[in-house]
């Protein structure tokens, strides 16, 4: 009776030991492949699998300028805080900034916007804050406001999309690194399945967009899980501020978020599968997709006359909320005004069928 | 209401019909109080709320035209064509063996008025396939299920229809159940149950002289299949499985009902009366179960999701399989015969390579990864590792044996239906080499 009490004791009291190192004792098991591993290794595996996607997939070249889109979250401090490490460990010679947009969210915004002055002074990286008031002459309280809060991620993604290349010409910058992690990338491809948007889907999981731009951005973290960048800023103690948006819970995207909150616990790997789909989806070339061209009124990228910013501004700036949301659609439901400028427009504002989030 | 004289349209009432008119009008009227709808199609009968406004026949008249729109613009049935129809018993595989027993039907009247009778009407068969030996189904209701199989099938005629009923495991020389046991990720094993069954019929038809096999794959069906493709990091072989189409079997596969929702299908069976056996729910742990409850969440949120689901995997590149050879096309109307025919381009199209367990085309990546690795092995290298080099990405992690499991590679491989080896890619480069006789 005693040796089996013995025996019990010393099974409880006897740690389970890296599975990497076989040294120390395990502190946490990996999500992406539910490995048992220690902090250390842990840190070495995290740093190490995004130095490597950054290598294979020659995401900077030595002297360049980079922008850092941060906005206090965990996803963009650590992507700062890893970067940073990285560029001095291998040597990449990067000149890094840190990017942040103010859209006038009180009570969020501008809380986390004290975390991102903060890490300016903790990892040693210039801030520079660019504002939807000073941008647009509208803050995200103004705009859900005026609008409500059914289509307001809509405005606030297409605006930070620009808003974000324009601060990065402000500082010169010859690239935008943001934190868009798998996770992220995969509720992405899902939702650009459910709405139907083949010319995004064909794009959302290119590490490097906008080459062909003047200032291309890139996602190191895009085999890198949401879970993985929690527990990295967790163990590290780095400092970011984890409050959802205010004004979120009604995104469309929340529905794909849950379903692979699911799927993980079933399959972690599913993540990067529903990745790889997403890179390995082959469109028909019947399939007519839109052309790249310039907005006549602002010179931004486009693929219709007018940008979508300047066609959700000119809805804002007259009163017509709706304007550059959902499908087109002739007659009903529309007041006299609206018939007008689409009369006026049709030609210039034929804009995309599901303009939506934009990567 | 205006009276005029005789050089009037027909759309105007005479003088001494104006009683019925009166009559009419207040019928409307009554109706509009009492919001009685009538069909926006026909605008004669009541339309029925589960319809989208239309009214019972002009449903299954919509239906019915998606479907002979399927069979016709891609020339599915040909005269000579011996059908068989793979009836579950649910709703969507009954409403497709009833639409294809409404065309024969026709068929078959135009053959007994035609003078020449020169065109021959193409025969259906129907299979069953029994399963619950094989996985963990109660098998306590399957007599019941035949029997109202039966009963269905002995009702659509004529012409009258061959009815097999096929115990799965009769037909390999395998012990299946051990085999799908040994599986042990849920969603493998369902994933290869599935592909035990298209085997399985893939047997039936080859015994029995079919030349064509309908699947009743519904678009909710088949937007299933993208989400939980997707899933599973098949977004390469995705679109294979999804097409009107599909040659890459010995008798190839139809999906006439392809177009029409799985809601739509439910609905028709309960307007009709048409019998079908209810699948009853089990508790899905796997991720096909996962997907279909986000599917039903979505459904409730927007019922066209499931059709944008569709239009968005149409988009997708299919497969030079996912169309018939040109010289199957002869009793296609010589107008729409150059929509089916190939292009010459001087160039030949690449034939896929397939995964010899689901039959989804490998990408780039996997072949290069077999090549490697077959080089690597040489001729030393056996029969069981050369399929499982064949194997896909996906079948690889959620099918085949990992060292954790119970059962070892070998006692895996030894236990799979034989035509599913066959298929194995290196197998059919090195079988000149292999000793075993298989």
């Amino acid at each position: 009776m005693e040796g089996v009490e013995a025996s019990e004791k010393v099974k409880r009291t006897t740690p389970r030991l890296c599975s990497l190192c076989n040294q120390r004792k395990a502190a946490l098991r990996r999500p992406k492949t539910l490995e048992q591993i220690c902090r250390e290794c842990f840190y070495n595996v995290f740093e190490d699998e995004i130095h490597r996607v950054i290598v294979e997939n020659n995401l900077f070249k030595p002297g360049e300028r980079i922008a850092i889109g941060a906005s206090g979250g965990k996803d963009s401090t650590v992507l700062a805080y890893v970067l940073s490490e990285l560029n001095k460990r291998h040597n990449y010679g990067l000149d890094l900034f840190l990017l942040s947009i103010d859209e006038g969210i009180t009570g969020y915004r501008d809380d986390s916007l004290e975390t991102v002055k903060r890490n300016e002074i903790q990892y040693g990286l210039p801030l520079k804050i660019v504002s939807y008031k000073e941008l647009y002459q509208w803050t995200m309280d103004e705009i859900v406001k005026a609008i409500g809060l059914k289509n307001n991620c809509t405005f606030c993604g297409v605006f930070r999309r620009q808003a974000l290349d324009r601060g990065a010409a402000l500082i010169q910058a010859d690239k935008i690194v943001t934190g868009h992690n798998a996770d992220d990338i995969a509720e992405t491809v899902l939702l650009n399945i459910l709405r139907g948007d083949i010319a995004r889907l064909s794009r959302c999981t290119s590490i490097t967009t906008g080459e062909d731009g003047p200032i291309p951005r890139c996602k190191p973290f895009k085999y890198t899980y949401e879970k993985e960048i929690v527990m990295y800023a967790y163990f590290k103690k780095l400092d970011y501020f984890s409050t959802e948006c205010i004004y979120s819970p009604n995104a469309y995207r929340g529905f794909a978020r849950e379903f692979i909150k699911d799927l993980e616990r079933i399959r972690p790997r599913a993540i990067l599968d529903i990745i790889r789909s997403g890179e390995d989806f082959r469109i028909s070339t019947t399939t007519r997709m839109p052309e790249q061209g310039t907005c006549q009124r602002c010179g931004y990228i486009s693929s219709q006359k007018l940008c979508k910013a300047c066609v959700l501004l000119e809805g804002l700036n007259r009163g017509l909320p709706k304007l550059g949301i959902g499908r087109k659609k002739g007659g009903s439901g529309e007041d006299q005004e609206q018939s007008k400028w689409h009369l006026e427009n049709r030609a210039l504002s034929l804009h995309g069928k599901h303009g939506n989030v934009e990567y | 209401m205006a009276v005029c004289g005789s050089a009037c349209g027909t759309n105007c009432v005479p003088k001494d019909t104006e009683g019925e008119e009166g009559e009419r009008l207040k019928r409307l009227s009554l109706e509009e109080e009492s919001s009685v709808r009538r069909c926006t199609k026909c605008a004669e009968e009541e339309a029925r709320k589960e319809c989208n406004g239309l009214c019972a026949g002009c449903f299954r008249a919509y239906l019915y035209g998606k479907f002979k729109l399927a069979v016709t613009s891609n020339a599915m049935i040909s005269p000579t064509d011996k059908v068989l129809v793979a009836f579950s018993g649910g709703p969507s595989s009954r409403v497709a063996l009833e639409f294809i027993h409404e065309m024969q039907s026709k068929a078959l009247a135009c053959w007994d008025a035609s003078n020449s009778q020169a065109l021959p009407v193409f025969t259906v068969g129907v299979v069953f396939m029994e399963e619950c030996n094989i996985s963990d189904e109660l098998s306590d209701q399957a007599d019941d299920v035949i029997a109202q199989i039966r009963s269905i099938v002995s009702g659509l005629s004529p012409p009258s229809k061959d009815l097999h009923i096929v115990l799965m495991e009769s037909l390999f020389s395998s012990d299946l159940r051990k085999l799908v046991g040994s599986i042990n990720d849920a969603t493998g094993r369902e994933d290869f149950v599935r592909h035990l069954r298209m085997l399985s019929l893939q047997r039936v038809a080859f015994e029995f002289g079919y030349n064509k096999l309908v699947l009743g794959l519904s678009a909710s069906g088949i937007a299933r299949h993208v989400l939980s493709a997707t899933v599973k990091g098949q977004g390469y072989s995705l679109p294979a499985d999804m097409q009107y189409v599909d040659t890459r079997w010995k008798a190839p596969v139809v999906l006439p009902i392809r177009d029409c929702l799985e809601q739509e299908l439910v609905t028709l069976c309960n307007l009709e009366s048409l019998k079908h056996v209810q699948v009853h729910d089990k508790r899905c742990t796997s991720i096909n179960g996962l997907v279909s409850s986000f599917l039903a969440r979505l459904r409730e949120d927007n019922s066209s999701r499931e059709h944008t689901i569709l239009r968005t995997a149409g988009k997708l590149k299919p497969f030079n399989f996912n169309k018939f050879s040109s010289n199957q096309y002869e009793y296609v109307p010589s107008r729409l015969r150059p929509k089916f025919q190939f292009i010459e381009t001087g160039e030949p199209e690449s034939s896929e390579v397939l995964c010899p367990i689901c039959a989804s085309p490998l990408t780039a990546t996997e072949l290069a990864t077999t090549r490697c690795s077959q080089q690597m092995k040489g001729l030393n290298i056996k029969e069981m590792e050369a399929f499982y080099l064949s194997c896909c990405q996906s079948c690889h992690f959620q099918i085949l044996p990992k060292e954790e499991t119970s059962m070892s590679c070998d006692g895996f491989f030894d236990l799979l239906p034989k035509p599913m080896v066959k298929r194995s890619l290196l197998r059919d480069e090195i079988k000149d080499y292999l000793l075993e006789d298989s």
